[in-house]
């Protein structure tokens, strides 16, 4: 990357400095901010899982024992804002998606909405599957 | 009573002041006024030393942008109407850029991060002139002529949270006029401007969070520009880690 | 001329990540963190859950699941702790802890379908 020349030699400029709660200061950085840290939703999810899935190689005592742990009020409300923490990820992710692929039909780009509405189709449908599976295995 | 608005604007001698400071300047309401108009009348009537940039007052030349109440903006497409009568408008210089008096910006940041992605058009091979006009088709055009009605202006380096943090982020209208070139299907440049944008500084330093996209006033959408760089960065990758380095067509050819 | 970097690799394990985790992980929190333990289902019997984890098809799905998100997750995270603390100075720490992280996460559960 090329050196930049502009404030060594021009000392009285003045540079605004970046504070570091830049996220606070306009709604919209921090929705940002909020849509990023849907991550950390992702990654509790995914632990929650490969927990259950624990709790079954260990036996039927230790995924009651799971259960059990997954009925406390607190964890409940928990994972209720994880949850919502997801549907922003995916509610944001399918409409930023289209971004990077642009569709184009007969040479005309297709307009974003098109190209988002087959993901929230595929969304439902897959959902409807996973949770057919899991009620079916009662 | 006459209509009135009252602009609060950052003020900033380097040969006196430590930091910018506010002034306030009350203009008549005038509907048919942007806020160029209101610094011109300030300008002329009441404080000559007011410093600011500006050239065609019609939004094409991309000279006056700064921040109106803390979002960039042309002065010259902005109008005073959009903040009511009697409103309290407070005009800064644009965000992210050092100031050097008043609400002039240094560009020299940008112009050197602009020229670092080449963008003109890069031939290997020279066409004669015998060959006749480069033909293109308007589908060939269509994908990459919202990259080009960048007027660089810089409204998105001023929204971009990463330009502020990361001061050698190359920045969306410099990411977006590279994409513009490689799109172009009479530039033969787009492996070489991988070679100098495929890393943190350059594309891999956006994080999409979009708002240059939201403040362009030409509609270029430099974020959408963006990821389109880093799938087709990621893509290249992909095939230089399973083929051989130098394979043909590595990212020479981006259009069809 | 640099050499390009790596991140296009991440980037595409981050993409590919963030799909899965759009698709397929609200209804798994909602059916196992919400309606479950809330009583709006039956909690699914050990044996026909254990059934259905051990079938090979859904071992692979799980495997998919439960590892490219912990990449996705990781990416992004990376990207916050940099942006969003501009705890820049650390950024080797944050490398390993994240892409470790995701790396740890892969093996679990490579580790427990194996062993279903």
């Amino acid at each position: 990357m090329t050196q930049l020349p502009s404030t060594e030699f021009h000392p009285r400029w003045y540079r605004e400095p970046v504070s570091t709660y830049w996220w606070i200061g306009s709604w919209r950085y921090s929705i940002f901010i909020l849509r990023e840290l849907t991550s950390v939703a992702v990654a509790w999810t995914v632990v929650l899982v490969l927990l259950l899935l624990r709790a079954l190689l260990h036996g039927p005592d230790a995924y009651a024992r799971w259960i059990h742990r997954m009925e406390s009020l607190p964890l409940i409300v928990l994972n209720a804002l994880v949850f919502c923490f997801l549907l922003l990820h995916t509610i944001t992710w399918f409409n930023l998606a289209p971004r990077a692929m642009p569709v184009r039909v007969n040479g005309k780009r297709v307009p974003e909405v098109l190209v988002a509405a087959p993901n929230y189709v595929l969304w439902v449908a897959a959902s409807a599957v996973i949770a057919w599976f899991i009620l079916r295995a009662s | 009573m006459a209509d009135k608005i009252v602009l609060e604007i950052a003020r900033y001698a380097p040969e006196k002041d430590e930091k910018p400071s506010f002034q306030s300047f009350e203009v008549p309401f005038r509907k048919e006024w942007v806020v160029l108009d209101a610094l011109n009348h300030i300008k002329d009537k009441m404080d000559g030393s007011l410093t600011y940039r500006w050239s065609c007052r019609m939004g094409v030349c991309g000279s006056c942008g700064m921040m109106v109440n803390g979002e960039p903006k042309l002065t010259c497409a902005t109008f005073l109407s959009s903040y009511g009568n009697g409103a309290k408008v407070r005009v800064e210089p644009l965000r992210y850029f050092p100031v050097i008096r008043d609400l002039v910006t240094a560009l020299s940041d940008f112009m050197v991060k602009l020229q670092s992605v080449k963008p003109w058009l890069i031939r290997h091979d020279d066409v004669p002139l015998s060959a006749g006009e480069f033909l293109q088709t308007p589908e060939q055009l269509d994908l990459y002529k919202q990259f080009s009605m960048c007027i660089n202006c810089t409204l998105c380096y001023a929204a971009c949270p990463v330009v502020g943090l990361e001061p050698t982020f190359v920045g969306p209208a410099a990411l977006a006029l590279a994409q513009r070139y490689n799109m172009d299907n009479r530039d033969q440049g787009a492996e070489e401007r991988l070679g100098l944008l495929a890393h943190p500084e350059g594309i891999w330093g956006c994080t999409f969070v979009g708002e240059c996209s939201r403040v362009c006033p030409k509609h270029v959408d430099p974020a959408g520009a963006i990821q389109q760089y880093k799938l087709k960065a990621a893509l290249d990758w992909v095939k230089g880690f399973i083929l051989p380095r130098g394979h043909a067509g590595a990212g020479k050819e981006m259009h069809p | 001329m640099s050499k390009p970097s790596n991140e296009g690799f991440f980037w595409l394990l981050f993409s590919a990540g963030g799909v899965i985790a759009a698709v397929f992980l609200p209804i798994i929190m909602f059916m196992f963190g919400l309606a479950i333990p809330l009583g709006w289902i039956a909690y699914p019997s050990y044996n026909g859950l254990l059934a259905l984890a051990q079938n090979p098809l859904v071992r692979i799905f799980l495997f998919v699941l439960c590892s490219l998100p912990l990449f996705h997750w990781a990416h992004r995270f990376r990207f916050t702790l940099y942006d969003g603390l501009q705890v820049k100075h650390l950024n080797e720490a944050i490398f390993v802890f994240c892409y470790g992280g995701a790396l740890l996460g892969t093996l679990a559960i490579g580790y427990l379908m194996l062993r279903m």
